[in-house]
């Protein structure tokens, strides 16, 4: 334990994702098994104890500390377990040997709702303020200390020189401590996962910019405002599942438990998830009762572990399906799209027909007619258009020339810079995030600003100088790390959409809002007003 | 005859000592004030007359350039002020100079101790514990979160990180007063006796404290050296300048502060720091409690910090407490 709490901390003290990396990539090297499989799960949130949550934490506390003390700490500290590491009584004399990760896992699983008052204290006992802080954040699930599952993944990839794509197929149909990984990664045999619900690797497109191209070898079809997902179904009989994947592979099945049930044949399908509202919108197909919501209806139901009836009836979710790697144990992924597309319609028609349609194929004959359908096409559900390779396999990643996305032409806003806050990373030095506005009414008659959205991107190093050179000399108040500036530099903002939301005192909320260009001539009080940026919701 | 201690009286601006009309720490230009230490929440310009240790007057001539009736008055010694007050300096362990004042009338003994801690420091002499009524203290770090490790074990930890990166530099942010010196000095009784690398800003009060006697071995300025000079070196900035350009000129810096805050990761984190020191010149949780203990006073005012903590301490240790409401106290860096 001692070790993986060292670890812990030097994450949680790293920046650099190449830094975390590498920590993480020597542990795994030198930590034997199964310690190094279990403290993988825990980094990648792969554990779940039934009996310690953070209540349990904090009735454990209230045993050793003044309830006020620790109220009053808690709230300076911020985070119950490292409260809790801090505020632990040192046991009196001698200390138990520190148990190792698998023992303290072990000993956590064994724990239950009666007894994880009597056995939590003496794991507890047996270490120091570093590694109780690591015991209570993999007991309680929650690490947050900078590391996704996709991080922890391609970690292990590097540690061992193995390719990430592969990790990626292994890992799903694995559980911890890994040791088939391990033993893999390190030499040795494939895990066997036939007939377990692998998550594959998205195929994925690279922006198409200045390119053009041929629509003789290239096929259109829209690209949807949804999430990105692959549904899977595998195994036989009783040991027969079905999953669904997000873009970097989380399991997100407990999401979506209407796509789980409406896929029941041996599978493996890439399409975007998208939700029916009652704002339709999108492009009506004919399989379907009407188009999908706009994204933000989908995002009411995003991230929850358990969705209610009343989500369910309200925004059900429905595939419109991209593509097919398998069906019925056959991998389709060598071959040409066309092909794929083939087998995919002829698929279609044994899905339920209120849970997966298709996306429609754009007939444009040549690259002019698309680009003017592109234009012309305003729609809130769709992103822009994809254009993929009629002889394209289904690889892992981008690789050039196969598969394009082209997004549609931002919105744009004119907003005055109001904060400015420190990056991190190799900006760390540099005022480099920014929350800007947009006016309440006419400033030349008092009208305010009210923040509309943050960005920070768009900039090239050269900008990001000029600008911090900007807000340090023209810093009116400071709070924390943020800065408060003179309201007189014009950012030009660019954004996907914009929706309504409770959360922000604007009421508005901008997808990917990202600075097009500074308008250092531009004076303030011409900057746009709020009611124009309400102007562009469509939802 | 008047009620017992209503000759001093807490003000959101100070404390006022009534008979003597006079201010400790005041926070706004006063006739005549009695300064516990050099850091600018409790000493500033303006005052018609300052009494002070001489090392805490030299400090304050040289940050804010005020000598105006500079009054000095050494550690253990008594000065009488008008209406029968007397004020004793006695050492608080907190920078060099810094004092705890005892302040004697009608009988009625009160300490304020301005910043304090009661560990070793090389920089200045420890708190000396004096028995009296009321106790007005400090409570910057008054949680029970706060234990300071002991100091050695962060200066290994700082070596170490030294001594496993050659190629780069070790920053660490430091308060340009005290904290700096103490790092330093703490480094040379650890047996380093490499330069240390200084930001602009530290230059001055370093020298100062070797005026006062204080050893900080062999010192250069960041600015006049290359980068690869200060390869596998310490450098010593003030905390405001780790993240800042200025930390730009450095090679691949491995960012370190040394501050009591640094016990808190997320305080940690929020500064970018990689190799967290947890070094304070105040005193941590038990410190505050102990010396509570040991003065034993009839009553303790707390001016600054965490005190609804401390106070709660107080409570369930049955001794008389308040906290006072005072404005414009608080080392955010140290």
């Amino acid at each position: 334990m001692e070790e993986f709490a060292a670890l812990i901390d030097r994450l949680v003290y790293t920046g650099s994702r190449n830094a975390k990396l590498a920590l993480i990539a020597d542990y795994l090297r030198s930590t034997p098994d199964p310690d190094r499989g279990w403290a993988l799960a825990a980094l990648t949130d792969g554990l779940d104890f039934s009996a310690v949550k953070s209540g349990t934490i904090r009735t454990m506390m209230k045993d050793r500390v003044d309830p006020i003390l620790w109220t009053l700490s808690r709230d300076f500290v911020g985070d119950t377990a490292e409260c809790a590491s801090l505020l632990w009584p040192e046991p009196l004399g001698h200390r138990d040997a520190a148990p190792g990760v698998a023992e303290a896992v072990s000993l956590l699983f064994d724990m239950k709702r009666t007894t994880v008052q009597a056995e939590l204290p003496r794991l507890m006992d047996r270490l120091d303020s570093s590694g109780r802080y690591a015991l209570l954040k993999m007991a309680t699930g929650a690490m947050r200390i900078g590391v996704s599952a996709r991080l922890g993944k391609v970690a292990f990839a590097q540690a061992f020189n193995v390719s990430v794509d592969d990790v990626e197929e292994y890992w799903h149909g694995l559980t911890p401590p890994y040791a088939e990984l391990f033993a893999w990664a390190e030499g040795g045999e494939a895990p066997d996962t036939e007939n377990m619900p692998l998550f594959r690797p998205f195929m994925l497109a690279h922006p198409l910019e200045e390119t053009v191209v041929d629509m003789a070898d290239y096929a259109a079809e829209w690209k949807w405002d949804g999430i990105r997902v692959q549904l899977v179904h595998a195994g036989i009989g009783v040991e027969a599942e079905t999953r669904v994947y997000s873009r970097s592979g989380d399991d997100i099945s407990a999401t979506f438990p209407e796509m789980v049930e409406a896929l029941s044949i041996p599978a493996v399908l890439d399409g975007e998830l998208l939700v029916r509202g009652t704002h339709q919108g999108g492009e009506a197909n004919e399989r379907t009762q009407g188009g999908a919501a706009s994204f933000n209806a989908l995002q009411q139901r995003l991230g929850r572990k358990t969705v209610s009836k009343k989500m369910l009836s309200e925004s059900p979710a429905f595939v419109r399906l991209y593509d097919a790697l398998m069906i019925e144990g056959e991998d389709l992924r060598g071959l040409p799209w066309t092909e794929r597309r083939a087998r995919l319609e002829a698929f279609l028609p044994r899905l339920p027909a209120d849970r997966f349609d298709i996306s429609n194929i754009i007939a444009a004959g040549d690259f002019e007619s698309l680009a003017e359908i592109r234009e012309s096409t305003r729609d809130d559900a769709i992103e822009g258009l994809m254009l993929k390779r009629r002889d394209s396999p289904y690889v892992a990643g981008r690789r050039t020339g196969l598969w394009y996305k082209w997004k549609r032409d931002p919105l744009l806003i004119d907003c005055v810079l109001m904060y400015a806050q420190r990056g991190s990373g190799k900006r760390s030095s540099f005022f480099s995030d920014y929350t800007f506005g947009c006016w309440d009414g006419d400033p030349d008659e008092g009208a305010e600003l009210l923040p509309v959205g943050k960005a920070y991107s768009g900039f090239t190093d050269a900008e990001l100088k000029q600008i911090d050179r900007h807000v340090r000399q023209n810093t009116v108040n400071r709070f924390g790390p943020v800065r408060e500036t003179e309201k007189i530099l014009v950012f030009e903002v660019a954004f996907d959409s914009v929706h309504e939301s409770k959360r922000h005192k604007s009421g508005l909320a901008m997808r990917f809002p990202r600075i097009h260009r500074i308008r250092w001539d531009k004076p303030a009080h011409e900057a746009d007003r709020i009611n124009t940026l309400k102007g562009l919701i469509r939802d | 005859m008047s009620p017992p201690f209503s000759w001093i009286r807490p003000d959101p601006h100070g404390i006022h000592v009534g008979p003597a009309d006079c201010w400790i720490d005041p926070s706004k230009a006063v006739d005549k004030a009695l300064v516990t230490h050099g850091h600018a929440d409790h000493a500033r310009g303006g005052h018609g007359q300052t009494v002070a240790t001489p090392e805490t007057l030299a400090i304050m001539k040289l940050r804010y350039n005020t000598a105006d009736g500079a009054t000095p008055v050494g550690y253990g010694e008594t000065i009488r002020l008008p209406g029968g007050v007397d004020a004793t300096y006695i050492p608080a362990g907190h920078v060099l100079g810094s004092a705890q004042i005892l302040l004697e009338h009608a009988g009625e003994k009160v300490i304020v101790t301005g910043d304090y801690k009661r560990r070793a420091d090389p920089t200045c002499p420890p708190f000396v514990v004096t028995p009296c009524d009321i106790l007005i203290t400090e409570a910057t770090f008054g949680l029970p979160v706060f234990e300071h490790p002991p100091i050695a074990d962060e200066m290994a930890k700082l070596l170490s990180a030294l001594q496993s990166n050659p190629d780069r530099c070790v920053l660490v942010g430091a308060y340009a007063l005290g904290k700096a010196q103490r790092v330093i000095a703490e480094l040379r009784a650890a047996g380093h006796k490499d330069i240390i690398y200084l930001h602009g800003a530290m230059e001055k009060m370093c020298r100062l404290y070797e005026d006062f006697g204080i050893d900080l071995g062999p010192l250069a300025l960041v600015a006049d050296q290359v980068k690869d000079d200060m390869r596998g070196s310490i450098v010593i900035c003030p905390p405001s300048a780790l993240n800042d350009r200025w930390s730009r000129r450095l090679l691949d810096p491995i960012t370190a502060m040394a501050s009591g805050w640094m016990m808190v990761r997320q305080r940690a984190r929020q500064r970018n720091v990689e190799l967290p020191l947890v070094i304070s010149d105040h005193a941590d949780w038990n410190e505050l409690t102990r010396t509570i203990e040991e003065v034993n006073p009839q009553e303790t005012w707390i001016t600054h910090g965490r005190e609804e903590a401390l106070l709660r301490w107080c409570q369930l240790t049955q001794r008389r407490a308040r906290a006072l409401s005072m404005v414009g106290y608080e080392d955010e860096d140290d």
